[in-house]
């Protein structure tokens, strides 16, 4: 019963080899021959971890695994090595200690007093290790959420609130100049004014009921209810349509690694 | 020999009189080559209202040849000293036709691009033409100073001030014993029906709380539906199990779940390590969420919170995996993958509802109520501005105007 991971485990290392000395062009070990053999190993790297998360769609296993615990360590340490390098000692001790910043090589730029606030939050933070002083750490957690929120409210109002409000204000007969001028110059042309009109109602319509489905102390019954029942019917329609747009998007995405595997790896496309 | 020698005197003066013309002519079109422009008039040097004091315009009527004229203006050069008969250094350069250009830089001191404020300087615009520039008079002296407030967020000032006074009229009415009426939502009552089916099946609960920051207003409404969960997990003794994207917002759902656990009476249940962080890479992160679905089987996921491309990847496995799943996000974009793979979705606002409906505390029920009333205000200025628009009244819209 152990035989057959052990089988498949050689089977997948072999076939990681053999496409590692053909994408080499089995070249001769000199001093050229070394960028074609660390090339086809990146490259057959690649591809493998390509199809080892891509494994994923039958089931999870021991490739997928691998894949994934890699991509994780990598990247968590990857960007802790950032936080340090370049908050820390990019931005942090060049302002505070000119021995420091000789030390780890990076250049002086003079002491910043205010730059001891952040310093005497993070260790506030770091009291987290200490088993009886750990509730010190709210208060920087407390100062990053509350500040953070405060600064984003005038930012959301702005963008999300106001400017939307604004945005809505179109009149809702467009270019009107009375009915008979309406029905003797009819068009269904993007830019007539029937599609106009329309337009201009269904955004109204669409804004006007998707805020009532989103009141929540009112009892959602009679003509409330009609109403909030056509926003959610907007809201759902509005939700397909970004649906097949964002598909699209993935989809190519898969086109461009299945290009990779077809081209780059096993040559087949060009 | 006469008729030679006229001919040769004829020749001479022809040729003489030829060089003649061929210098006058060519002094006629230096002359024409060299034309300046005429200099921008009446140009102004002011401080640039509503920034941080980073930043000086300089505004000018445009030369009498940009367009019209000799119509030789290639660009205007825009010259600054910081002395009225000092050495004016170009600052930068403005197409022809332009008559504005905004002087300015950042407020580090250590950047390149760093701009003084409260320093006196002198202006001048060239006019260019292929052959100099004819520089404006000098204006100056002129300094830029930060302004304590934005004007052009006047209606923002005006939208915060409405929405603080409706919600603390209703949270001190909520407070005063009234009944608030709130909507029954299905995403909501379904939070402890997920957590009892966790408990029967003796599985843990999978909660994620996206990828925003510890300041998105998303995660801060996750953070209140994580502290209800965790009090009912403890209530109900199952697990939870809270992967984090983001250290700090790790470190506040710590402190969260720590909370909810002593809420319920049962400190020495919670496991810091339940809470981790897992990764900062968008689709590692991906990775390592999927393989604790597959792997753990929790009976519950939740997704509250900021979500970006991961959603329908996150949501389709745990689909997958058989766990019921109560999504929520503000993340338009996302909702629809949600919608198809969840089994309930708080789309939007309902997300941020969600914690006053779980928590019942009168300060978020009377929030929710003054949210609604901010609603109708809404809904009343669209009407106002669809009036305004039609009757032509543009000093209505203008009241909603907000710059940056």
């Amino acid at each position: 019963m152990r035989k057959a991971p052990i089988i498949i485990t050689a089977v997948v290392a072999a076939l990681f080899v053999l496409s590692w000395l053909l994408k080499s062009n089995g070249a001769v070990v000199d001093e050229n021959s070394m960028s074609a053999i660390s090339q086809g190993f990146w490259i057959t790297l690649s591809a493998f971890l390509t199809l080892a998360v891509m494994s994923f769609l039958y089931q999870d296993n021991p490739f997928y695994k691998f894949a994934e615990h890699l991509y994780v360590g990598v990247s968590a340490a990857y960007w802790m090595c950032m936080g340090f390098w370049t908050t820390l000692v990019g931005n942090l001790v060049p302002r505070l200690s000119e021995g420091l910043s000789n030390w780890f090589e990076v250049p002086y730029v003079g002491f910043k007093p205010h730059f001891i606030i952040p310093l005497v939050f993070g260790f506030l933070l770091l009291m987290r290790l200490s088993p009886k002083g750990g509730w010190i750490s709210r208060w920087s957690l407390a100062f990053i959420v509350g500040t953070t929120a405060g600064l984003n409210l005038p930012r959301f109002l702005s963008s999300d609130f106001i400017s939307q409000i604004s945005a809505t204000f179109m009149p809702l007969l467009v270019n009107w100049q009375g009915i008979g001028s309406f029905f003797s110059d009819f068009s269904l042309s993007a830019s007539g004014q029937f599609i106009g009109i329309l337009s201009n109602l269904v955004v109204f319509l669409g804004v006007f009921c998707g805020i009532i489905y989103f009141f929540f102390s009112k009892e959602h019954k009679g003509a409330f209810g009609v109403a909030s029942r056509f926003g959610i019917w907007i809201l759902m329609i509005t939700f397909g349509a970004s649906f097949g747009y964002t598909v699209m998007g993935r989809i190519s995405l898969l086109v461009g690694r299945l290009t990779f595997i077809m081209g780059d790896w096993l040559g087949l496309i060009s | 020999m006469l008729k030679h020698i006229i001919m040769l005197v004829l020749m001479v003066g022809l040729m003489t009189a030829v060089g003649w013309a061929q210098e006058e002519g060519t002094a006629t079109d230096s002359v024409v080559q060299q034309t300046l422009a005429a200099p921008p008039t009446n140009v102004q040097a002011f401080d640039t209202p509503n920034d941080n004091g980073h930043s000086i315009t300089i505004e000018w009527d445009i030369s009498a040849d940009d367009g019209q004229g000799l119509n030789n203006v290639v660009k205007y050069l825009i010259l600054r000293s910081a002395t009225p008969d000092g050495q004016f250094a170009e600052i930068g350069a403005a197409t022809p036709g332009a008559t504005t250009f905004k002087n300015s830089g950042v407020k580090d001191d250590e950047d390149p691009n760093y701009f003084p404020r409260e320093t006196d300087f002198y202006y001048t615009v060239s006019a260019v033409t292929a052959d100099g520039g004819a520089e404006s008079e000098v204006v100056g002296p002129v300094r830029g100073e930060g302004q304590f407030f934005d004007t052009r967020n006047g209606p923002v000032l005006v939208g915060c001030l409405l929405f603080t006074i409706f919600t603390i009229f209703f949270i001190r009415k909520a407070k005063s014993g009234a009944k608030l009426y709130i909507r029954p939502l299905a995403g909501i009552d379904a939070v402890d029906e997920a957590i009892g089916r966790a408990t029967e099946m003796g599985k843990p609960i999978l909660y994620i709380l996206g990828l925003g920051s510890a300041a998105d207003i998303a995660t801060i409404a996750s953070f209140t539906i994580l502290g209800r969960v965790a009090k009912k997990v403890a209530e109900y003794q199952t697990s939870l199990i809270v992967p984090c994207y983001d250290p700090i917002v790790m470190t506040v759902a710590q402190e969260t779940v720590k909370t909810g656990y002593y809420d319920a009476g049962r400190p020495d249940a919670y496991n810091e390590d339940d809470v981790f962080f897992l990764t900062n890479q968008q689709f590692a992160y991906v990775g390592g969420v999927n393989g604790i679905m597959v792997r753990q089987k929790p009976a519950t996921n939740f997704y509250l919170g900021k979500f970006y491309a991961e959603s329908l990847i996150m949501a389709e496995t745990g689909s997958s995996a058989g766990a019921i799943q109560i999504s929520g996000t503000d993340e338009v974009t996302q909702i629809p993958f949600f919608v198809v793979a969840c089994d309930y979705t708080l789309i939007g606002e309902e997300l941020y509802a969600a914690s006053a409906y779980l928590g019942g505390d009168p300060t978020l029920l009377g929030t929710l109520k003054g949210q609604d009333w901010a609603k109708a205000g809404v809904i009343i200025s669209i009407i106002l501005g669809i009036i305004a628009a039609v009757t032509g009244q543009t000093w209505f819209t203008e009241l909603f105007h907000v710059g940056n």
